[in-house]
């Protein structure tokens, strides 16, 4: 997966710790289906919910930040699904009907 | 992700050098690795490790199919090189970088390629040829020459038709392109090679102006890179 200009996630999450803050990752690991971001896709996370990145076109990152922010604290890595058969999914809604996992981490 | 994995891998982005980041979606410990060496908490025998260097070598990034491990790419940004520095490469090079190349742009005029008509891009004056061998496309690499002279857009093609670059186009028409195409073949460059040359350049999108044409080059160059269909205009 290549890195383009858009995409200094990293860079800023480096950014955010070095500023001392707690820092989570969300990676887009696989998809099926229509899905609005490929997989490698990645979204960072601070304490104060500030974000940079995206994992699907705006629809699971509400709960994703939710999960980073509980990655953070406790620091275990979790891995989130979402799609149509998921019941999270009518909630959420992934607009395109496609599936996602999402593997969320802290930066130590 | 553990400091040390992540310094890592930092400092091989910031050094250009394709490395991939395994992990193991249960316990969530992580490998770094290239082609020699890997290091990390994470300890892959040897066939997954096989298995993470081919899919780094053919950037995807994705699952290990069986595991939990999955394998993310991470290869230094796109590149692309304008040879000619016009008007559409004006419009072209800001598109090009959003979309995430690394844009170099060549043209031994110098009335053309000064620093006030293209800021923050890398400028080469040199001549087209020599300065495409300096560059030495790869196949993460486009090449699009837009001088509309022969006497550097030649030479810049027989290089780039060399090398492994992903893309290669050329400005000008049907006409332009047909007579093109008879010097290259008097200075013998064979047909498979000049079948790669993509043009009149871009997609047939009815571009006109020079932001359009660049529209129509960067969507073709994506065409490619992606090895999606020809797009297909619905009937009515």
């Amino acid at each position: 997966m290549s890195m383009s200009k858009g995409e200094n996630i990293l860079d800023q999450a480096g950014r955010w710790r070095l500023e001392g803050r707690k820092v989570a990752l969300a990676t887009v690991v696989s998809t099926w289906g229509s899905s609005p971001r490929p997989v490698g896709s990645q979204l960072a996370v601070d304490e104060a919910g500030a974000m940079v990145g995206s994992v699907s076109g705006g629809c699971i990152e509400g709960t994703v930040v939710l999960e980073a922010r509980q990655a953070m604290e406790t620091g275990t890595p979790k891995l989130l699904e979402f799609g149509v058969t998921d019941e999270m999914a009518w909630e959420v809604g992934l607009a395109c009907g496609g599936t996602v996992r999402v593997f969320v981490e802290r930066l130590d | 992700m553990k400091r040390t994995t992540f310094e890592a891998l930092q400092a091989a982005r910031a050094a250009k050098r394709p490395v991939a980041l395994v992990t193991d979606l249960d316990s969530g410990e992580q490998a770094l690795l290239d082609s020699e060496v890997a290091q990390g908490d994470l300890i892959l025998v040897e066939n997954f490790l096989a298995q993470a260097r081919d899919a780094l070598d053919r950037d995807r990034s994705g699952p290990i199919e069986g595991t939990a491990l999955f394998v993310h790419v991470f290869n230094p940004p796109l590149r692309l090189i304008v040879v000619g520095a016009v008007h559409i490469a004006q419009r072209l090079i800001p598109m090009a970088s959003e979309a995430g190349y690394e844009v170099v742009v060549v043209d031994p005029r110098q009335a053309w390629a000064t620093e006030a008509r293209f800021p923050a891009v890398d400028l080469l004056s040199d001549w087209p040829d020599e300065a495409l061998r300096a560059l030495k496309p790869d196949r993460r690499t486009a090449v699009v020459v837009l001088t509309h002279d022969p006497k550097l857009d030649d030479p810049a093609l027989g290089v780039a038709l060399a090398s492994p670059a992903f893309y290669v186009g050329a400005l000008g028409s049907t006409r332009t392109h047909a007579k093109r195409l008879a010097r290259l073949r008097d200075a013998g460059l064979d047909e498979a090679a000049l079948t790669r040359i993509h043009a009149p350049i871009g997609l047939a999108i009815g571009a006109k102006s020079p932001a359009e044409i660049a529209i129509s080059i960067l969507a073709q160059m994506t065409q490619v890179l992606h090895g999606a269909a020809p797009l297909v205009k619905a009937t009515a």
